[in-house]
């Protein structure tokens, strides 16, 4: 391999070497120095749409911006003096002369970039006589709420939107002054492609998109005495919740997260794991069936994701027959809580509230996208939060959450195993799913050190790996970011209209990239780095863990006995398993 | 949120679809087709209606994201039908100065209707331009390609009252 170039130059008289081809904005980084950014993100490429990250390059007049300009041999850069600082700060006028003056009841309110940069360089007053064009907010999709007038017209959404996502729901229209960010013509983000990803949210440097923040309902319902409140707990908030209170990204915080729930006045403390591992022993007995006993198509592809769902129904429903019909944990959580709990416990289902936290904006599209997420008769999961809007109830309850001494689950639908923890993560359902289904096939567990399944871990956009068992090749792939999904259906699709035999037989696909640890509902500030150290937290839990089968799993087991049946059975079908239909990309 | 919902894409007009398939056959080689083609679309309709976008979407793979981007760039491009008379209020420096603002102003009053709208039954289309090369004259106006200068907003009643009045003498 031919060794990357070497530049050499000195930024602020401290010489740098960098490999060629790096931007002087990550340059600027070799040598502790943060150039202010409110355009570029970590995840997207440089646009110079904000005009911050000006910098001085030798004797010239001319200023560059870092973050479009490559770091050259000899380049003697100049990253701060008052000069600059004083360009950024009418910059920054600038931009908040377009932008309402509205920070106490903004989403964004204390965690918001321009805000940061605002009081950084100390702006006191207002400079430029505001303009801000009127414009109703957007909630038509009931995840996430565009808020038009707070938008500084960076581009990083839409760059998220068509690039990341290649989902192409939100657009720059008109420009100059008139620009905005929306839905192609005069209609709702909700009758659009969008698929309530939440990806735009969790780059937006300002409150211009946020989740739909439905902490409100779920206090009426706690304090509501005829309500019988219960909560899950996706597998991927624990490891990031934390952010919000100091902790590093990656921190296990389950134990004081059920403790939290519990003080927050919930009756059960249910996990998301433990239906994870149910999905599992429900999905791994649908590829068995496709693939040893030929029954239904291959490659078999994982749904557990809604935005992947609703991307999938616009925009590649002939592999309706490829998705595995298994619910999501959240999904099969909620029907459980209200079927199998309810009679357990001798409870009214009738009365029993189930809120769910979770990483993601879209869970909330997913709690009444068919009649079957009504499947215990009533709405099996009544509210999902994201993990953003667990902090803020923690924070408004007065919690010391760090001084909280953890707390336990309940005994049923609490329970899980290392393959349900790590479901949080790119290639977790995978490597779940190939654990059971390695033991339906050879009635053997996968020896110590097979268990973890390394080939689909990892933050490559497309995964692919042969698994053998028993002498029989599983080929399987995982996409994350959906950006990477359509080149991967597109080879499925070749190999199907040539007659040939499929390139995989399981295929896994998170919308997200680093799937739900770094989904649109998390803390924000994702960047690579950050998911890395929040998969590292789902891993190292699942390898501390002596259950790490999810069908070993003892409330599994219980639940089969008592209540299911066998996986795919009668019962199992009705409560645990969905449809699919083709829709249409624009409702208008 | 005022667009109508729109039938799915196999059954749109066939008309339509004929001339979306036209125009691509006759485009689909050729650099920067994309604007050739909505061009043409706006030639026949005088506007380029939505289902048209969403066929061409459909027939090159253009996402409708890009489409519209393209289409509210440019302000050649309309997305409304037009209105049959062409209300154009000149905005150059030298209209502005002289009171351009307050013709507008009058039009939106009188017509009912905000700059860059059509009237609900078609009859007026108001848009502002940015000169029209008539400074002399300023401020001026373009009604149906006839350049009207040194205006003032009493004159707006008297202009708007002679398109109707000579609309309901030809509807008779």
């Amino acid at each position: 391999m031919m060794m990357p170039k070497t530049i050499e130059a000195t930024i602020n008289g401290m010489p740098v070497r960098v490999s060629a081809g790096t931007s002087i904005l990550e340059a600027a980084r070799e040598v502790n120095v943060r150039i202010p950014t409110l355009c570029k993100h970590d995840d997207l490429l440089p646009t110079a749409a904000c005009g911050l990250c000006i910098v001085k390059v030798g004797g010239s007049r001319r200023m560059p911006r870092a973050c479009a300009t490559e770091l050259e041999e000899g380049m003697q850069i100049v990253t701060h003096d008052p000069e600059l600082t004083d360009v950024r700060r009418s910059t920054l006028e600038l931009i908040l002369s377009n932008h309402p003056n509205g920070c106490l009841t903004c989403g964004r309110n204390l965690n918001c970039e321009l805000q940061t940069l605002a009081g950084d360089f100390g702006i006191r007053q207002d400079c430029i006589p505001r303009y801000v064009r009127e414009q109703e907010p957007d909630n038509s999709t009931g995840s996430i709420i565009l808020e038009f007038t707070k938008c500084i017209k960076c581009g990083r959404c839409v760059q998220v939107c068509q690039q990341m996502q290649n989902v192409w729901a939100l657009s720059f229209l008109q420009r100059g002054i008139h620009t905005r960010m929306a839905p192609a013509g005069d209609i709702g983000l909700g009758e659009s492609p969008c698929i309530r990803c939440g990806q735009c949210s969790a780059h937006c440097p300002t409150g211009a998109i946020v989740e739909n923040d439905e902490t409100v309902t779920v206090w009426e319902a706690l304090r509501d005495p005829e309500k019988y409140c219960t909560v899950q707990i996706a597998p991927s908030v624990r490891v990031a919740l934390g952010e919000a209170f100091g902790y590093p990204p990656g921190t296990d915080l389950t134990g004081k997260i059920y403790a939290a729930m519990r003080r927050l006045g919930f009756k059960a403390v249910f996990d998301t794991n433990f239906a994870a591992d149910l999905t599992i022993m429900e999905e791994a007995s649908e590829f068995v069936e496709r693939f040893v006993n030929g029954k239904g198509d291959l490659p078999l592809i994982t749904s557990c994701c809604p935005a992947w769902v609703d991307y999938m129904e616009k925009r590649f429903s002939d592999f309706i027959p490829n998705f595995s019909t298994a619910k999501s944990p959240q999904q099969m959580l909620g029907v459980l809580a209200k079927t199998y709990f309810a009679e357990k416990q001798g409870i009214d289902p009738a009365k029993i509230y189930q809120v769910s936290v979770m990483p993601c904006t879209a869970k909330k599209y997913e709690l009444e996208r068919t009649e079957e997420m009504y499947a215990s008769g009533y709405k099996d999961v009544d509210v999902a939060l994201t993990t953003r809007e667990l902090a803020r109830m923690i924070k408004q309850s007065g919690l010391d959450f760090r001084g909280l001494p953890p707390a336990r689950s309940d005994s049923i639908l609490g329970t899980y195993s290392g393959a349900g923890l790590i479901f949080g993560s790119t290639g977790g359902v995978m490597e779940a799913a190939l654990r059971t289904a390695y033991f339906k096939v050879t009635g053997r567990n996968l020896e110590k050190e097979a268990i973890n399944i390394e080939p689909v871990r990892g933050l490559k956009g497309i995964k692919s790996a042969a698994i053998d068992i028993e002498g029989t090749e599983v080929r399987v792939a995982v996409a994350h970011g959906l950006g990477n999904v359509e080149r991967l259906l597109l080879e499925v699709r070749r190999a199907r209209e040539a007659g040939s035999p499929p390139p995989y037989h399981f295929i896994e696909v998170m919308a997200c990239p680093g799937g739900c640890i770094g989904g649109g509902g998390q803390p924000y500030g994702v960047s690579d780095e950050l998911r890395r150290q929040r998969i590292q937290g789902l891993l190292d839990g699942d390898r501390g863990m002596p259950l790490r089968f999810s069908h070993e799993n003892p409330e599994i087991r219980t639940v089969y006995n008592e209540f299911l049946g066998e996986p795919l059975s009668e019962k199992a079908h009705r409560l645990l398993h969905a449809h699919y239909k083709a829709r249409p990309a624009y409702q208008k | 949120m005022n667009a109508a919902p729109l039938p799915p894409l196999e059954e749109m007009d066939p008309a339509l679809t004929e001339e979306i398939g036209q125009c691509l056959d006759q485009w689909k080689d050729k650099e920067g087709n994309l604007i050739m083609m909505l061009h043409e679309i706006q030639d026949r309709h005088g506007f380029v209606p939505r289902e048209a976008s969403l066929l061409l979407a459909e027939a090159t793979g253009v996402p409708m994201a890009r489409i519209y981007e393209v289409l509210t760039f440019y302000h050649y491009f309309k997305l409304v039908p037009p209105g049959k008379h062409n209300v154009t209020v000149c905005n150059g420096t030298a209209c502005y100065l002289k009171g351009a603002g307050r013709l507008l102003a009058e039009l939106e009053t009188r017509l009912g209707i905000r700059d860059g709208d059509t009237t609900e039954d078609r009859l007026f289309h108001l848009e502002t331009v940015r000169c029209i090369g008539c400074c002399g004259m300023a401020p001026a106006m373009v009604v149906d390609h006839k350049t009207l200068g040194k205006l003032s907003p009493t004159d707006m009643a008297g202009i708007l009252e002679g398109i109707r009045k000579r609309e309901a003498e030809n509807d008779q």
